[in-house]
């Protein structure tokens, strides 16, 4: 999430709105976007309602044995279509910015 | 004749707590040494090699070095800690939900209502409709959601 700051200038200059989505509150949300210096939105699901339907509710996830999100990124278009998705196998591996960049860059959607 | 500490046992036993310290601090913040734990392996294969040459020259040679018993004990626990090290990382970090019911390319993304860091309820629609902020965009060109674990 730290090198999707680090390179929101590029999503910006394509007009792409970086949103991360989270159980958090969005007392956390805002706390944390001011000590690790993030600018993009943050938004808070605590009933995980958006995390069920886009089917990512991780049962008893956390290690107080809450309800979480699992880690997953989409990439939605003008129209509100999905273009590109990354489902990961592990909680250690996230999609990179360059993977996102360069998606958008080669669907070239929008156009 | 005084029996020499045996350094390299103490200099393997500490980089192998360095190598299991030193992930989730600092290199999980890099998506190079995060996604694979090269950078911690190595670590913990030299803190091992330099254990296994201490502990043997203490087995080999007792009269010289020391670490016979506290260099069994210190393996004992590099081990055990390693091998919860390596179950965490390549079992547990993998023990999510396949989310098989999640939408697909191609699929129109599902709406969601929910409030952002001020409390400010945000639709997708609204995202879609309008440009990222401060760049002067009128339309948005897509949106990117990162759906993440969270700090609880």
């Amino acid at each position: 999430m730290r090198s999707f700051q680090h390179r929101l200038s590029d999503f910006n200059a394509r007009g792409i709105h970086v949103v991360a989505i989270s159980v958090d509150a969005p007392e956390v949300n805002l706390r944390h976007r001011q000590k690790l210096g993030f600018t993009y939105t943050f938004l808070s699901d605590p009933k995980a309602e958006a995390i069920q339907r886009y089917d990512l509710l991780h049962r008893g996830g956390a290690p107080n044995g809450a309800d979480i999100s699992r880690p997953a990124e989409f990439l939605i278009d003008s129209t509100g279509t999905i273009r590109w998705v990354n489902l990961t196998e592990s909680v250690t591996v996230r999609a990179r910015p360059e993977q996102v960049l360069k998606a958008f860059d080669e669907l070239s959607f929008n156009r | 004749m005084k029996r020499r500490w045996n350094l390299s046992l103490w200099t393997g036993f500490l980089i192998v707590l360095a190598g299991l310290g030193s992930y989730i601090p600092f290199f999980a913040l890099f998506p190079v040494t995060r996604d694979f734990p090269w950078a911690n392996l190595l670590l913990l294969a030299i803190g091992g090699v330099l254990m296994c040459a201490g502990l043997m020259r203490a087995f080999k040679q007792p009269e010289v070095y020391r670490g016979r018993i506290f260099g069994s004990i210190l393996a004992v626990l590099s081990i055990a800690a390693i091998g919860l090290f390596v179950y965490g990382l390549f079992y547990e970090a993998r023990q999510i939900p396949l989310a098989t019911a999640a939408p697909r390319v191609g699929q129109k993304a599902p709406d969601f209502t929910l409030p952002d860091q001020n409390g400010k309820v945000v639709t997708l629609a609204d995202l879609l409709s309008s440009g990222p902020a401060g760049t002067g965009k009128v339309r948005a060109n897509g949106v990117l959601l990162i759906f993440y674990r969270g700090h609880w």
